[in-house]
């Protein structure tokens, strides 16, 4: 069997003392497209930030791409998009110097070809943003932000692109760009981790949804088709995974 | 031009020279990082190395160098390890900084209480051969690795756990925009002071970003606004008979001013070239619609 793209068995990780994940299994395989999803503090975003390397974590196995993290040094095939409002930082910078931070995961140290500027407005132009590239980023609104961000990540031409909420603050226009974007990259055969609050445009792209409860995976399997009616409280859905006094699924998707 | 005829003004313009490019270069990357006043506190650090210089009779802006980078190495490493009480640990680190370099000055034999403000205040015309020789090496370090690294650096500025994600040795990097700031305190010691030191770093980019988009253009002006105020008050002090320090930060105060009240009409006229652009293309089929817009 092929190596999965990402492997995480018993991950467990603390944020200043707190146990935020305690036991986190998530194996996606390759053109997979998994939505993780849970209330706020639920662990979602540390579950994606462990498998990136910002938190460390202190229990559990990590691999990416069959290596384990540790060893794992090929960040070119990793795209990621950090949770943000804003991709400004203290000095203006146009669109295209925020995008081609994004091509050093392939040039490092070395120059700029004229591959990787094409590739920089090749990514722009999947987020529907090329003809902005001159603009400074502290004038955009806050979908061209997230736009801007992903574009960021695109820039790398990843393999496993890893997305912590990007549709947070997003219009409903730039939601459609990016589910578009998204859908883009899948048909290439891109294998896409994201950490979403609801499915909203994305759903029909997403094969799989593991969901996040406490630090502890509560549900893995096909996404909960009707959202609003799966995510209410009182909605019995047991899964068979879960041991015989599994409580109801509480998705978190309402809160 | 008289003032080009004295060996020491061609040594102090030398100086201001490259303090004018060399603080406003690596100022942008500290600004981008919000880091503006990080300058200021490796100042403070620096003067114990200029105490202890006198105190072994070595060099100042050597012993300084070596005591700033050790400075900044230490405020590297609390940033990323005491995230609670770091404040306080900089606190400790500023103000021991400050003391010690007062202390060990009192205890050498040639500090005077005039060469003590001659390096909190600056005092260009003192620049000495051994000076200029130490401040150019340490320029040249600096111009290299602000701008060969420029977009290595851009990137872990503009967004640190973003860059850690592209395989960048991002902790390395750190560590150099700290060393090359430590630098750049001592290439500006001696012609603003160590007290006036960030403003050099600082001012100029702010009125940089008055008017300019681009982080390119930012760091391009900010180095053109550092090298015209530290010429001119340089020359300015001469003639005048003024401290270079209290000048040249004065002009760069006058320049953010001014760069300020151009760029309010600068961006109306901007605004509204957008604006007309966007009502352009709201009739073509297809085109982006204005509620991409809506928020700005």
């Amino acid at each position: 069997m092929e190596q999965p793209v990402i492997s995480l068995r018993g991950a467990t990780a603390s944020l200043g003392g707190r146990p935020v994940l305690r036991g986190v299994d998530l194996t996606v395989r390759r053109g997979e497209v998994v939505a993780l999803l849970g209330a706020n503090g639920s662990g979602k975003s540390t579950a994606v930030r462990s498998i990136v390397g910002q938190v460390p974590l202190t229990g559990g196995e990590l691999e990416l791409f069959g290596t384990p993290r540790r060893r794992f040094r090929d960040w070119a095939r990793v795209g990621y998009v950090p949770q943000r409002t804003t991709a400004a930082g203290g000095v203006p910078a146009t669109v295209r110097e925020v995008v081609s931070a994004g091509r050093l995961a392939r040039t490092r140290f070395g120059m700029m070809r004229k591959a990787d500027k094409e590739a920089v407005i090749g990514a722009l132009e999947l987020v529907g943003m090329d003809d902005r590239l001159g603009d400074s980023v502290d004038a955009l609104s806050g979908g061209q932000h997230q736009r801007v961000l992903i574009a960021r990540a695109l820039a790398g031409e990843p393999e496993l692109l890893i997305m912590d909420e990007p549709m947070a603050g997003v219009d409903l226009a730039s939601q459609e760009v990016l589910a578009e974007a998204l859908r883009a990259q899948v048909a290439r055969g891109a294998t896409v981790l994201l950490v979403l609050h609801e499915l909203g445009p994305l759903e029909p792209l997403i094969d799989r949804a593991v969901v996040l409860r406490d630090g502890c995976v509560v549900h893995d399997g096909p996404p909960p088709e009707a959202v609003g009616q799966h995510a209410l409280p009182g909605h019995d859905h047991v899964h068979p995974h879960a041991g015989p006094a599994a409580e109801p699924i509480r998705t978190g998707l309402l809160t | 031009m008289d003032i080009l005829d004295l060996a020491f003004m061609q040594r102090a313009l030398l100086a201001a020279l490259l303090v004018g490019v060399t603080a406003p270069a690596i100022g942008t990357y500290l600004v981008q990082r919000r880091q503006a006043l990080m300058g200021d506190g490796l100042g403070h650090v620096a003067l114990t190395g200029v105490g202890l210089g006198f105190l072994l009779n070595d060099s100042p802006v050597w012993m300084a160098t070596a005591v700033c980078i050790v400075g900044a190495v230490v405020m590297e490493l609390i940033r990323w390890y005491g995230r609670t009480r770091g404040d306080i640990a900089l606190a400790m680190l500023f103000y021991g900084g400050m003391a010690g370099g007062v202390m060990l000055m009192n205890l050498s034999d040639s500090g005077s209480s005039a060469n003590l403000s001659s390096y909190l205040f600056g005092s260009i015309a003192t620049v000495s051969e051994e000076d200029i020789v130490a401040i150019c090496i340490l320029a040249a370090f600096v111009i290299l690795t602000t701008v060969g690294l420029r977009r290595q650096l851009f990137a872990i500025c503009q967004d640190e756990e973003f860059a850690r994600v592209t395989g960048l040795p991002v902790r390395l990097l750190n560590l150099l925009v700290a060393v090359t700031a430590a630098v750049t305190v001592t290439v500006a010691m001696r012609v603003v002071g160590l007290l006036l030191v960030s403003a050099l770093m600082v001012i100029p980019v702010a009125a940089s970003q008055q008017i300019a988009r681009s982080f390119k253009a930012t760091f391009a002006l900010a180095v053109g606004i550092g090298v015209t105020v530290t010429v001119s008050g340089t020359a300015t002090s001469y003639y005048a008979d003024v401290p270079s320090g209290a000048t040249i930060v004065l002009f760069a105060i006058g320049l953010f001013v001014l760069l300020t009240a151009l760029a309010a009409p600068l961006a109306k006229r901007r605004a509204g070239k957008a604006q007309a652009a966007a009502e352009c293309t709201l009739d073509v089929p297809g085109a982006r619609t204005a509620a991409d817009d809506v928020k700005v």
